[in-house]
């Protein structure tokens, strides 16, 4: 029987440049550290769906051991079965062992990305994207100045109308169509970079703006500073930062990932705040793991400002509900009895910032509505990142899934807190329940409605 | 390279299907391994079945080849018993997973092998029923793997394991034919007991294809304590003494020292880290029975000087008690890399005796031995933190390992009490069975698959090992 060699990480060259890489990039201590008791299994949703080992996080792992240890290569498949992955990390809480899957799973698609040979009109899209436009303010703003102008002046009545959207792939077509309207004027250039708490000031915040969110969801993120304004917080808004490297962590463009991280925390050191807020799962799961990304940098003052930075990262939700005053929130009482409301977990606030009370415990706060909790709410929605995008079979397909637990809450509002969810959420909606009346709102959106003023 | 012929491979993907037979290596990676540390070996081909038809043409096709299978649920078991060592056909039952019928009037119900444990307990709990079998793994193991290794869990004291609920079977043999065993029957002796003989065979014998299982009528209430003890044997005296007091708890579990300091640093209960002992007992039925009991447990862990009784007053309060229990496992998970835990079981009346060898053992041996499990039927579960990466320690974690084996026949015990022989335990097979009892088992396995087809390499070993000889004295 070939009973595996017990041993460090293998001292081995591979034939294999790719392997070789992986070898080189892989935490192999985590590798060793999977038991395979299986665990993690039914909480991952791509094992779930097919039920097939090679998809779930035990299978992957042994994947990538296998190449690391030279028993397989990793061929066209393999590549394929470590996309095919959300990213979710629901297999993280899961396991028993502590094994760091994230991790496992951007170091083995940062190799991929080192050897990877796009065509060329994919490489040069990724280089736009990654490099050029999400950690460049200027740019950023430029794109979303033109998607507002694409979407006001018209152009986009004619692109739809005139049949051109039909040469985009179907499930590209629906994404437009779900899109919100983009804005060149993001959160500071409408409320300023600081705006002052209500009351006796609890402690001072910075907000993270993101990028995608400054430009899609600018009105989410000023009524992000305002509902913390309304708690008790002054709320800078370092104007220096950049976006966060989550897509890119998540791409295999870890090299970027890393020198945004840099740009951002010195850009919040210098605003010395309490707290760093974040309004997007995705973007705070990574801020969180500043000190993990730079763990391997030499300089221990980085280091160290990495830990005070990671330290302090708080979704909004837990901050208000956790530290702030909680505010008093009402339903109109337009329509009859409570209005039904229910939540989808973002994954990462979920599974790597480790929040899912606090927007619940919120949300039940809300005088006139009547809180409902979705069957498995705390299950991927298939949006994760550019999932929907890159492999929009296994995005539709628990879609499909979350939308039929979505509309057995009968909810009219269904609230999340990562902009990629909420797309999702709205694209479900039209999708596979465009007859109910749900809409789909960030909760903060949702809140910031509700806000009932304190009497004074 | 393909190790199998190109027309084998053909014939199985005719069966099948293409898309539910693969012989590519990301298949026979993701199959090479279970739930048991430091095993691995690569299949020759995967297969995914979905009808007990399509296993019975898949066994024809093999059996004319002389081509061995390793049939297998989610792989979460700990004796080694799916990993294909010889090689061959790794067959995955995850398709075949249906209710197929849940009879009230008989109060049974009807399955395919596949069927997740936790999803069929939700169904028939759904139906106000019962089925009291509960593997620590239930989440994700399926029954025809509980069936398999004839899975344990908290509950086994009161209401039994897996054996006591599987009253018929279809099952697919080495040579293709389908049998039927047993039924919708409380009582059958209509021959040798067939169905109590593939309980537990470890898919050595035949494919469980289907499977009849008794259901009960649930509980109606359900009390929670907590007992602590300064002295390890009175919390062993506790379990003797309710048992001998005629109470039978649902649950009774035991967490030694070491595990209770593990589990407190891991989920921060505030558990008595001074103690050297806990026990979690847990009694059901009617509210005034139950009443009755958990007062007349409490008396007896006081009579034998418990340092502190906790009766849980809500749900959630049992619920933070058991999940101290539930973390066992989890807590020692994040100790060290390679997690070994045993099911090494003795009569309950030796449990304290039995702990103490442990112990004893493990300082002989110098490796981390942390003891937890159910008391109650005698079922401990000695768990070793250590790192597959060290040879020198594990070769001493396997000796040390060796000498609890034998400390528990000699205690009156077996080397395994809910998580089979497989590949782990096979060279101790004999100590507990004798030769005798070999050669009887090695001939019914010749009965039913004459070939040796059928997960080969599993219970019996090429080499017993030897006793160890205990220095007395």
């Amino acid at each position: 029987m070939a009973e595996i060699n017990i041993r460090r990480k293998p001292n081995i060259q591979h034939a294999n440049p790719l392997a070789q890489t992986l070898l080189n990039k892989l935490d192999y201590d985590q590798l060793t550290n999977c038991m395979r008791c299986g665990f993690c299994l039914p909480a991952c949703p791509t094992f779930r769906e097919t039920g097939i080992e090679p998809e779930s996080p035990r299978g992957r792992i042994a994947l990538m051991k296998a190449v690391a240890d030279g028993l397989m290569d990793p061929d066209q498949a393999f590549q394929d079965q470590m996309n095919h992955c959300l990213g979710c990390r629901a297999c993280e809480p899961a396991c028993p062992a502590d094994v760091k899957y994230g991790a496992l799973i951007e170091q083995t698609r940062d190799a991929i990305e080192a050897h990877a040979e796009h065509r060329a009109p994919v490489a040069g899209l990724r280089k736009l994207m990654f490099r050029g436009v999400f950690p460049k303010r200027a740019s950023l703003k430029l794109l979303g100045g033109s998607m507002a102008l694409y979407q006001k002046s018209g152009l986009r009545k004619l692109a739809r109308g005139s049949g051109i959207m039909k040469l985009l792939p179907e499930h590209l077509r629906e994404m437009e169509r779900i899109l919100p309207d983009a804005t060149s004027k993001g959160v500071v250039e409408r409320l300023g970079s600081f705006y002052p708490a209500k009351g006796e000031p609890i402690a001072k915040v910075a907000l993270f703006r993101g990028c995608i969110m400054d430009v899609m969801f600018a009105g989410t993120n000023v009524n992000t500073v305002k509902l913390l304004s309304e708690a008790g917080f002054d709320v800078v808004i370092p104007e220096s930062q950049a976006c966060c490297g989550a897509l890119h962590a998540h791409s295999g463009e870890l090299a970027e990932a890393r020198s945004l991280a840099k740009n951002n925390i010195a850009a919040f050191r210098e605003a010395g705040v309490s707290y760093i807020v974040s309004n997007a799962g995705g973007c705070g799961a990574l801020l969180v793991e500043y000190d993990h990304l730079l763990q391997e940098e030499r300089d221990e003052r980085l280091r160290e400002d990495a830990r005070w930075f990671a330290s302090r990262v708080i979704d909004v939700s837990s901050l208000i509900m956790e530290r702030g005053r909680v505010p008093r929130f009402t339903e109109g009482s337009g329509e009859a009895g409570a209005i039904a409301i229910t939540y989808q977990d973002s994954c990462h606030l979920r599974n790597v910032m480790k929040s899912s009370d606090a927007p619940r415990k919120l949300l039940r706060s809300v005088e006139g509505a009547a809180y409902t909790e979705m069957k498995e709410a705390d299950r991927c929605c298939g949006s994760a990142g550019i999932y929907n995008v890159t492999q929009p079979e296994m995005a539709g397909q628990l879609l499909k899934h979350k939308m039929e637990h979505a509309s057995a809450t009968q909810a009219r509002y269904m609230l999340t807190s990562n902009p990629g969810c909420l797309l999702q959420m709205k694209l479900g909606i039209q999708k596979h329940a465009p007859e109910t009346h749900m809409e789909a709102l960030h909760i903060v959106d949702y809140l910031h409605e509700r806000l009932q003023p304190a009497s004074t | 390279m393909p190790k199998l012929k190109p027309e084998l491979s053909q014939q199985l993907r005719s069966i099948v299907g293409d898309a539910y037979y693969r012989e590519d290596r990301e298949a026979l990676v993701a199959h090479s391994y279970d739930g048991t540390p430091m095993l691995q070996s690569l299949p020759d081909g995967v297969i995914y079945p979905s009808s007990t038809a399509e296993v019975s043409a898949i066994m024809k096709v093999l059996h004319a080849h002389r081509v061995p299978l390793v049939s297998r649920g989610s792989g979460s078991n700990l004796c080694g018993g799916t990993v294909p060592v010889e090689g061959g056909i790794v067959m995955v039952m995850h398709r075949m997973n249906r209710i197929l019928e849940i009879d009230e009037e008989n109060l049974t119900a009807t399955v395919q092998p596949g069927i997740i444990t936790a999803d069929y307990i939700a169904e028939i709990e759904a139906r106000g029923l019962f089925y009291p079998p509960d593997p620590s793994s239930m989440k994700i193991s399926t029954i025809g793997g509980n069936i398999a290794e004839c899975s344990g869990g908290l509950r086994g004291l009161k209401y039994g394991t897996t054996k006591d609920y599987v009253i018929g079977l279809e099952a697919v043999l080495a040579d293709g034919s389908v049998i039927r065993t047993g039924g919708k029957l409380m009582k059958d002796v209509a021959g040798y007991d067939l169905t109590k003989l593939l309980v537990g065979s470890e898919g050595t014998l035949a494919i469980i294809t289907e499977a009849t299982l008794k259901l009960i009528p649930p509980p109606k209430t359900k009390k929670t304590m907590l007992a602590m003890y300064r002295d390890l044997y009175g919390a062993a005296r506790t379990v003797s003494r309710i048992i001998e007091a005629r109470i039978i708890p649902a649950t009774l579990e035991f967490m030694d020292n070491p595990t209770i300091r593990v589990v407190d640093d891991y989920a921060k209960l505030g558990l008595p880290r001074d103690m050297e002992a806990i026990l979690l007992i847990e009694q059901d039925g009617d509210p005034e029975s139950v009443e009755r009991d958990i007062a007349r447990i409490q008396g007896i862990c006081e009579a034998e000087r418990a340092d502190r009784v906790e009766v849980a007053e809500s749900r959630e309060e049992a619920e933070r008690l058991l999940t101290a229990r539930r973390s066992a496992f989890t807590a020692l998970a994040r100790l060290r890399p390679t997690t070994i835990l045993e099911d090494a079981t003795v009569p309950r009346s030796r449990i304290a005796d039995m702990v103490l060898r442990i112990n004893e053992i493990a300082r002989k041996y110098n490796v981390t031995i942390a003891t937890f499990g159910h008391a109650g039927d005698g079922n401990l579960h000695p768990t070793a933190t250590t790192d597959a990466r060290d040879a020198e320690e594990i070769h001493r974690v396997e000796e040390a390992f060796a000498e609890i084996f034998e400390a528990s026949i000699e205690l009156g015990g077996t080397i395994t009490g809910e998580h089979g022989v497989g590949l782990v335990k096979a060279p101790y097979l004999a100590w507990k069975v004798g030769e005798p009892g070999i050669e009887v088992m090695k001939g019914i396995k010749a009965a039913f698959d004459p070939h040796n087809l059928l997960n080969p390499g599993k219970i019996f070993a090429k080499q017993t090992k030897k006793r160890v000889v205990i220095q007395h004295g």
